[in-house]
């Protein structure tokens, strides 16, 4: 990638590019996979707003991860404030070709608790090490490892594929 | 790749899919959100042109930077977001009417621009150069001398040089039809091929 001594900040245009795939990965792991698509626009718009004082050479992924967190605690609120019951959930209609059919462990990812959800999807899915990944959620780094790890740990016990791959037995 | 038995997390697979249908349905949205907003200081997109691919970049204010293949675009980009602003996105759709006038030029069809110019990447002298040059009808040509005559300054020939090999916005803002005294086109942003072809397409479609 094109790096330039003298240059302060990309065109926004390469962090779309850049993060887009891991942002989205991570709101579908805080925030669940349909919700996500909110999250994610969010999340960027937000960014695009904040990026002109963004420091020079921060951290932009870490940046874009703060970020989603902070996007993805105000829908999982608003969701919680407003319950809507439905008997069944309403059609809706794809507007580009068929929907997304989501990789079952999304479920799994889903049923982990608030903090696991998070240091996994801050940590494996971002990348971001458990520094930083305590930074975003709170707490200890020390606490932010062993929430990734339990995460982790229950995801891959919970994992149909993963017991077919288990030689252990 | 690394080898996948080593991987202890090899079973999250299914959460790395990068799953470009939806992100490119998110970063059509994200651009319409981030328009209607005016969060986008600089739009871009790129067109095929008979001298090579254009990176056409426009502000709120109008059409700001016309850049060749040999300029390198992602330079250009990049060079956008440090003197202009940093929120730069693809966005074809402020560029429209410059796509729409560019082809219909390259066409043959149209001899003079429409387009409302942001001139903020040059300033002064040049400016004044660049300001004069939509003067020099389509398929005829003025030597350097006389631009520089023409801006105010008869002796900044050397100047007036400078501003077309700087113009930010070639082929909109024709500085393909200064050339020198002895007729031999001098130097271009786009090379001198593409400064060939332009005026060779203006001799033809003058007719």
């Amino acid at each position: 990638m094109l790096r330039l001594p003298d240059v302060s900040k990309a065109p926004f245009e390469t962090l779309v590019d850049q993060h887009g795939a891991t942002v989205l990965r991570v709101c579908r792991a805080v925030v669940g996979f349909h919700e996500a698509q909110d999250a994610w626009s969010e999340t960027f718009l937000a960014a695009l707003r904040a990026y002109p004082e963004l420091p020079d050479g921060a951290n932009v992924e870490a940046w874009l991860v703060t970020i989603a967190h902070r996007k993805a605690i105000d829908i999982t609120r608003a969701r919680a404030r407003a319950p809507v019951p439905v008997d069944e959930a309403p059609e809706t209609r794809s507007t580009v070709g068929l929907p997304t059919v989501p990789d079952p462990i999304w479920t799994e990812v889903a049923a982990l608790p608030s903090r696991q959800r998070q240091a996994v999807a801050y940590h494996y899915l971002a990348g971001l090490p458990y520094q930083q990944v305590a930074d975003i959620i709170g707490g200890s780094v020390e606490a932010a490892r062993r929430a990734a790890a339990d995460g982790i740990n229950s995801l891959r016990r919970n994992h149909p594929q993963s017991e077919q791959k288990a030689d252990s037995r | 790749m690394s080898t996948p038995q080593a991987d202890p997390t090899a079973f999250l697979a299914g959460l790395y899919d990068p799953d470009p249908l939806a992100l490119s349905r998110l970063r059509d949205s994200l651009v319409g959100a981030a328009a209607a907003a005016d969060l986008i200081d600089v739009a871009y997109r790129t067109i095929d042109s008979p001298v090579g691919t254009l990176l056409l970049a426009a502000t709120e204010q109008g059409l700001v930077r016309v850049a060749f293949d040999l300029e390198d675009h992602d330079l250009v980009l990049v060079g956008l977001a440090d003197k202009i602003s940093p929120r730069v996105l693809l966005a074809p759709k402020r560029l429209e009417d410059a796509t729409r006038q560019l082809s219909e030029y390259f066409e043959g069809g149209r001899t003079t621009f429409s387009l409302p110019l942001d001139f903020r990447l040059t300033t002064g002298f040049r400016r004044a150069v660049l300001a004069h040059l939509p003067a020099i009808a389509y398929g005829h040509t003025e030597s350097y001398s006389q631009v520089a005559l023409a801006a105010g300054s008869p002796r900044a020939v050397r100047a007036v040089g400078t501003a077309c090999a700087t113009n930010p916005i070639p082929v909109v803002v024709p500085c393909h039809r200064v050339v020198r005294s002895d007729g031999s086109f001098g130097g271009y942003r786009g090379g001198p091929a593409a400064k060939s072809l332009l005026l060779e397409l203006e001799r033809t479609g003058a007719r």
